[in-house]
């Protein structure tokens, strides 16, 4: 068996491949890409289509400030990993900490959002077609910032116990792709649900 | 060295208690061990989903037939096409493509063995899951039983009037679980493909089953969650009241209809281009000739994965779209018949002029391009969309994509089943009983598809539990039930094949077919490590090269 292997070992040298993270990564990007594709479609083919009120006219109100807090966090994120790729740790750290709070807020504004559509507009999931795509879509998005935060906040305490060096910075970009793919399609939903949407 | 190191694995084999061994199974990451969980699970679930096939072939031996009630016949055909897509043909594929893809590309093993794991358990799950609705489906309401909405689900029949109890739910996560499974193992196949080539190893050189199945995880990719989408906001429609498909509140069946084929359609390519690419692999080394155009291969495989993607609404002729519509998607239906063909006349072109060797697998291969190409004819026929009016849910539909799925798909398995069961086992299959279960088959598939095209001719509708007698099809159906039985013999016969082989099969060695990949330079069955030292290649055939030092390929690429 190792006699017919031996001659085709070979010298690695100058044989280089991409990085399998940021290669799955993209690949999880494309495949949630269809998921939401399938989402905005549904939400725009629905749009005027409800048989009964509220329509999105009358209750959506549109959450500038959260959107802005959202998009800046994916530029402190990228600052973040740039400075651990240059092994800078409490800096790190530091915009590290800041892109969680941001997310943070996000997720409030749009908690707070829904409290207002449930109860003073009465607007849920089931109230009419508007209620059922709205909540869906901006709930997809709102779950994926979930589990974008929750994966955050575990390098988070890594870190604080100076456990994250410049030798984790490759798996920190990763993460940090996919933070930005869920701003990038927060642009995509707050077009759709507050630009064309209304 | 590594000789001793499997003979003392051997060694402390023998002692192991069973509790270890399957221990062992249960929390492996070693890709060929999950790729072997994959194939055994998906011939279990073969073995089911035959014996729903077969009760429906029984239920329509003639006409008003009481072998089973209309319900347990609506369940029968959803559980029958659910089980065969889900849970048969994309996992065997992707054991394959587990078990393969790393050795022929000399990896160790995949880019990620624990995302390997959890993706198979995950599709494990939705196995069990889709099968314990025959006992959980009734719940508290004591309606329902097995999913009998139909394997395409359309809506309103899902609905909560319609679909009472946790049947159709059971179906939706049973789906969507898989679905997860398969997206995250389409992930892993090409992280594995781009980031674990071994040196030399250029994408112009891989094995054209690296490439075919580097294609199809692409599409996995984006066909694949459609579905998973789709399957959400079903969830929401039938737990939290939403109107996605509620048509009195607003919703749409139709948008259901194209959601799912979105899916429903590239997912028959996404189960078509692995067959492609065993069939790639088998035919050159069975007509001891290098593959005939590789280069033009690759590039219709890439066009078939894109033209593919605009064909879905093909399905949906008769629901009544506008004319635009119904022109785009025969073209581009039609379209998609190109760059297959170029495949078939390949595959001619590579058998052309070769020592053609007729062993099982290379059997198997010439049954898989004659009946996949008599499979596309029909196709082609359907896709004409005043064509598709007449014969549109009839029998003629059923016989095309079985014409497809058990000619093709399933011939192409066979095949990749002949031709590495010695690399996965060490032994090889019986040529004897490998011949019988070829012709057996053979027989039966014709005798059954090929007749049951005039049924659907003669305006019989699919998903019908009995029929009226004296409109001539009795004899018809008695005639593919038939042939149904043979189809049956002979997939009892691969299976004892399968078990005997395994311990009393000839000694297969290291390259039992005197091929050129990398897989059969390593022994039968592999060492866990699959490789002790990164090979590294010249060429596309590399055991061509080690072979025949005085000609090899790298002196032409």
């Amino acid at each position: 068996m190792s006699a017919i292997a031996n001659p085709l070992i070979g010298q690695p040298g100058g044989w280089t491949l991409p990085s399998r993270g940021k290669v799955a990564m993209s690949c999880l990007i494309i495949a949630e890409s269809a998921i939401f594709t399938i989402f905005v479609v549904a939400y725009l083919y629905y749009l005027g289509k409800s048989v009964t009120g509220p329509t999105p006219k009358q209750v959506l109100e549109t959450p500038i400030f959260y959107t802005f807090c959202l998009l800046y966090s994916s530029f402190t994120i990228h600052r973040a990993a740039k400075l651990l790729e240059r092994g800078r740790r409490v800096p790190f750290l530091a915009w590290w900490l800041l892109t969680i709070v941001l997310g943070g807020l996000f997720l409030f504004g749009t908690g707070q959002e829904w409290h207002r559509l449930i109860y003073e507009r009465g607007l849920t999931v089931s109230t009419n077609l508007f209620g059922t795509t709205y909540y869906s879509l901006v709930g997809l998005h709102a779950s994926h910032l979930i589990a974008g935060l929750a994966m955050l906040v575990v390098v988070l305490s890594f870190a604080v116990r100076g456990r994250v060096d410049q030798e984790h910075s490759a798996r920190i970009q990763v993460l940090s792709m996919y933070w930005h793919f869920v701003d990038a399609v927060w642009v995509v939903v707050f077009i759709v649900v507050y630009v064309i949407g209304r | 060295m590594s000789t001793e190191a499997i003979a003392i694995e051997r060694l402390q084999a023998t002692g192991k208690p069973w509790t270890e061994t399957v221990h062992e199974w249960v929390t492996t990451v070693d890709h060929k061990r999950i790729g072997i969980l994959y194939m055994v699970y998906a011939l279990l679930f073969l073995v089911i989903g035959g014996v729903e096939a077969m009760i429906m072939r029984i239920q329509l031996m003639h006409s008003h037939n009481n072998f089973v009630s209309p319900q347990v016949f609506n369940r029968m055909f959803t559980m029958h096409g659910t089980t065969m897509i889900f849970f048969v043909a994309v996992p065997i594929l992707l054991g394959f493509a587990n078990y393969l893809v790393p050795l022929m590309i000399g990896a160790w093993d995949m880019a990620f063995p624990r995302l390997n794991a959890f993706s198979f358990w995950l599709s494990a799950l939705g196995g069990f899951l889709l099968y314990f609705s025959f006992l959980g489906g009734s719940g508290l309401y004591g309606a329902g039983n097995a999913p009998d909405v139909g394997w395409w689900a359309y809506a309103p029949l899902t609905a909560k009037a319609f679909s009472p109890g946790h049947s159709s739910d059971y179906w939706t996560i049973a789906v969507m679980l898989s679905g997860f499974g398969t997206v995250g193992t389409a992930i892993n196949i090409i992280a594995t493909i781009l980031c674990m080539r071994c040196p030399g190893m250029h994408l112009g050189r891989m094995p054209l089953l690296a490439w075919l199945n580097l294609v199809m995880s692409g599409m996995v990719l984006i066909t694949i969650t459609p579905l998973t989408a789709a399957q959400f906001m079903l969830l929401v429609d039938r737990y939290l009241g939403g109107h996605f498909f509620d048509t009195q509140a607003g919703g749409s069946a139709v948008l259901w209809m194209h959601f799912f084929w979105i899916f429903g359609h590239p997912e028959v390519y996404v189960l078509i281009l692995p067959c492609f690419a065993f069939v790639s692999e088998i035919i050159p080394v069975f007509s001891r000739k290098p593959i005939f155009g590789y280069p033009v291969m690759v590039g219709a495989t890439v066009c078939i994965g894109f033209v593919s993607m605009s064909v879905w609404a093909h399905h949906m002729f008769t629901i009544g779209m506008n004319s635009y519509a119904n022109s785009f998607f025969t073209i581009t239906t039609m379209a998609v018949g190109v760059p297959t063909g170029i495949k078939i006349f390949n595959w001619l072109g590579t058998m052309w002029g070769g020592r053609i060797q007729f062993k099982t697998p290379m059997l198997f291969c010439i049954g898989f391009l004659f009946q996949f190409l008599l499979a596309g004819l029909t196709g082609i026929m359907l896709a004409s969309a005043p064509f598709d009016w007449q014969l549109g849910n009839s029998y003629f539909v059923v016989a095309h994509f079985h014409y497809v799925i058990v000619g093709g798909i399933l011939f192409a398995l066979f095949a990749a089943f002949y031709y590495w069961y010695p690399k996965i086992t060490g032994r090889m299959l019986s040529e004897a009983l490998g011949k019988l279960h070829f012709w057996l088959f053979v027989i039966g598939f014709h005798i059954t598809f090929d007749v049951m095209h005039v049924p659907g001719i003669l305006g019989m509708p699919r998903r019908i539990y009995t029929y009226e007698p004296g409109r001539g099809w009795d004899t018809l159906n008695l005639v593919v039930s038939l042939g149904a039985l043979i189809q049956t013999i002979a997939i009892l016969i691969f299976v004892w094949n399968l078990i005997s082989s395994y311990r009393k099969g000839a000694r297969a060695g290291n390259d039992p077919w005197d091929a050129w990949t990398l897989e059969w330079s390593v022994s039968s069955p592999p060492p866990v490590y699959n490789f002790a030292s990164l090979p590294a290649v010249a060429s596309r055939r590399p055991l061509w090269d080690l072979k025949h030092p005085e000609d090899p390929d790298s002196r032409y690429e």
